[in-house]
């Protein structure tokens, strides 16, 4: 509360604003409840010098919907007296009493301010509220709301929309897992980046040169790792068939497991278990430019003919690629970054884009039940597309010539698709 | 057995975070599973500390390629550990946190290390300089169109493409040089973005449906998912 009083109050008001503060927090008035509006005189001022702000109204706390019964909303109509030009209120003091105990200060808020949600609460308590309007040398409370409870439910109805869209979604994917299962031919479209993979190797076979796979710098908690360390499986098999080397610098140390982990199983389903070595995958640093040093030094030193991009990067996308292409590397990457694909695109040969690295490795496999799944995705695609579609013209409609369906087809569709 | 039992947990753990999305009372289970991933890491972290130690000494040891970098490499790792367990120069002692101020190991890490990582930083200035002049060379069409686009972009940015097209008048305003650029980046390169973000989505969403279903298994060392 004193932080945000203004700087040039008296001196007598700025050592007497502490004392009200607390001589009010223990006040028994508030430990009893307050029903109507009290004064809360200072008596070192006279009445007269007083200035008092007319209480907030309409105080209504309520449960808060679909949450596990820890959250209670609060909303009240601030103070008649809270204006911007020519206001007295300084700000609001919100008081909780549990249990009908003694009300303890809970927030203080900036005049204006109409709402507050009180969060980490119990079940198993009954809550009581009220708000003090603070001006420079006075505070007004409001009446105190009735007992409340917060409940806890068991189903979020505000995500209804959202199990809608992935039951549909999901759905998809499940149903042409299993129309590829049953042997039906899916067609997905040739993927450049993915096509190139096996004259990447062979390049690097014929040149006697090294492969570099950089899986990106997040750990295996990232879907994008991921996607790079599944990508990394069926381009080691073609290793192991070719009989290349292949280096993989990583930055965290789970990945370096998981990673010797692919390239040993890669090596065993190729017959060549000796060719293996765990010197393949060694772990860097943490540290992203540590990381970055390390890579480039490898790469200037070791000169790999071909550089494997494939995972979560960030501001070092374009270090890393961009010392690929100058040493000649052919350069493969794909993330699903939007801010580094430009980068990847600018320095690379090839570019997997967002969507294409997580499809890429069921591309390599030419697995149906996997090439089923890109199908799945594709549903989604097409009503993402669809409902775009309709959304454009609803709104372009709606707009142009006031039609008030257009509008509120607009609104039904705002309300489906936006995150709560 | 070896590949069984992850490929349950996957499924498991997988299809109780999905519907703990829309059960108000398992909402919070998605970070606490977060909070095991990082208490395994921790551990993992000793893997790689040892597997740098083993890869340099052994490198240092057979007087490998480039042998020289190793003992930079250890040295300083050795430096920082001992520094960081012994807590030397804290000025707090022993029981002092080993980022405190003053201490040597935050002296170490912001005067050394710090300004090393600016270095590396900064050189994407010059990559970006060489990536741009690569990328914005008009060989075909495609790129014809993004060198154009990029100079109305760096123009827009600039107070001299403000000066350049400010004779536009106020009912051609679009026509202008910033405005332009405004628009591209609102319009054309949002939407473009927006078309990468749900093809990402659509991307995960399968992915992790492979995931948990055990056809993708490959990240478990299983070459036949």
């Amino acid at each position: 509360m004193l932080a945000r009083l203004p700087k040039n109050l008296p001196g007598g008001v700025s050592l007497i604003l502490p004392f009200l503060f607390i001589c009010f927090s223990f006040s028994p008035v508030l430990s009893q409840g307050i029903e109507a509006e009290v004064d809360t005189l200072d008596p070192a001022v006279p009445d007269s010098e007083l200035v008092v702000a007319a209480p907030v109204t309409s105080l209504i706390a309520s449960d808060y919907k679909y949450d596990n019964g820890e959250v209670i909303e609060l909303s009240w109509v601030p103070s008649i007296d809270d204006q911007l030009v020519g206001g007295n209120v300084i700000g609001y003091s919100l008081y909780r009493s549990e249990n009908d105990g003694e009300p303890t200060l809970i927030a203080e808020l900036l005049p204006g301010v109409n709402n507050y949600t009180d969060e980490g609460l119990s079940r198993l308590s009954t809550y009581r509220y009220t708000i003090l309007t603070l001006t420079v040398n006075h505070e007004t409370p409001s009446t105190m709301t009735a007992p409340i409870t917060p409940e806890r439910e068991w189903i979020n109805f505000d995500k209804k929309y959202l199990f809608l869209i992935a039951l549909i979604i999901g759905g998809s994917v499940m149903f042409f897992i299993e129309t590829a299962r049953r042997g039906k031919k899916l067609f997905v479209r040739k993927i450049a980046g993915l096509e190139a993979v096996d004259d990447a190797v062979g390049r690097a076979t014929e040149m006697g040169r090294p492969i570099l796979f950089i899986p990106g710098i997040l750990d295996m908690d990232d879907v994008q790792t991921l996607a790079g360390l599944t990508i990394l499986g069926r381009i080691s098999r073609i290793i192991a068939d070719y009989d290349t080397k292949i280096f993989m610098p990583v930055s965290r140390s789970l990945v370096m497991t998981a990673g010797r982990e692919t390239i040993k199983a890669a090596y065993q389903a190729a017959g060549r278990p000796e060719k293996y070595s765990d010197d393949m995958v060694s772990y860097v640093t943490d540290e992203q430019f540590g990381y970055v040093a390390a890579v480039d030094g490898i790469m200037v030193r070791e000169k790999p003919a071909t550089v494997f991009l494939l995972g979560a990067f960030f501001a070092e996308s374009l270090i890393l690629a961009e010392t690929g292409n100058y040493i000649g590397a052919i350069q493969i990457a794909g993330t699903a970054r939007p801010a580094q694909l430009p980068f990847f695109i600018a320095a690379c040969d090839f570019t997997l884009i967002g969507e294409e690295l997580f499809a890429a490795s069921a591309y390599l496999s030419d697995e149906p039940k996997a090439l089923g799944s890109l199908k799945g995705q594709d549903v989604g695609k097409a009503l993402a597309m669809v409902i775009i579609v309709v959304g454009v013209l609803a709104i372009t409609i709606g707009q142009a010539w006031h039609v008030d369906f257009m509008m509120s087809l607009v609104d039904t569709l705002t309300n489906i698709f936006s995150t709560k | 057995m070896r590949r069984q039992i992850p490929l349950f947990i996957t499924f498991f753990v997988g299809t109780l975070l999905i519907f703990s999305v829309f059960i108000p009372p398992m909402e919070t289970w998605g970070e606490d599973f977060t909070l095991f991933f990082d208490i395994i890491a921790v551990f993992a972290f000793f893997l790689g500390g040892g597997n740098l130690m083993r890869v340099h000494f052994n490198k240092l040891t057979r007087r490998k390629q480039d042998w020289t970098y190793s003992i930079v490499t250890l040295a300083g790792f050795f430096f920082m550990l001992v520094l960081g367990l012994l807590k030397i120069g804290n000025p707090g002692g022993i029981a002092a946190s080993v980022t405190a101020e003053g201490s040597w190991f935050q002296t170490m890490f912001n005067d050394v290390l710090n300004p090393l990582q600016s270095t590396m930083y900064a050189l994407l200035a010059f990559f970006v300089a060489s990536a741009s002049y690569r990328a914005f060379r008009a060989k075909n069409r495609e790129a014809t169109i993004l060198l154009v686009a990029a100079f109305i972009i760096l123009l827009g940015r600039t107070p001299f493409g403000m000066y350049l097209t400010a004779w536009v008048p106020e009912s051609f305003s679009v026509l202008q040089i910033p405005n332009l650029a405004i628009w591209i980046m609102n319009s054309p390169n949002l939407a473009g973005q927006r078309a990468i973000i749900i093809g990402i989505g659509l991307g995960v969403v399968s992915m992790s449906m492979r995931l948990i279903l055990g056809i993708e298994r490959t990240y478990l060392g299983d070459d036949s998912g």
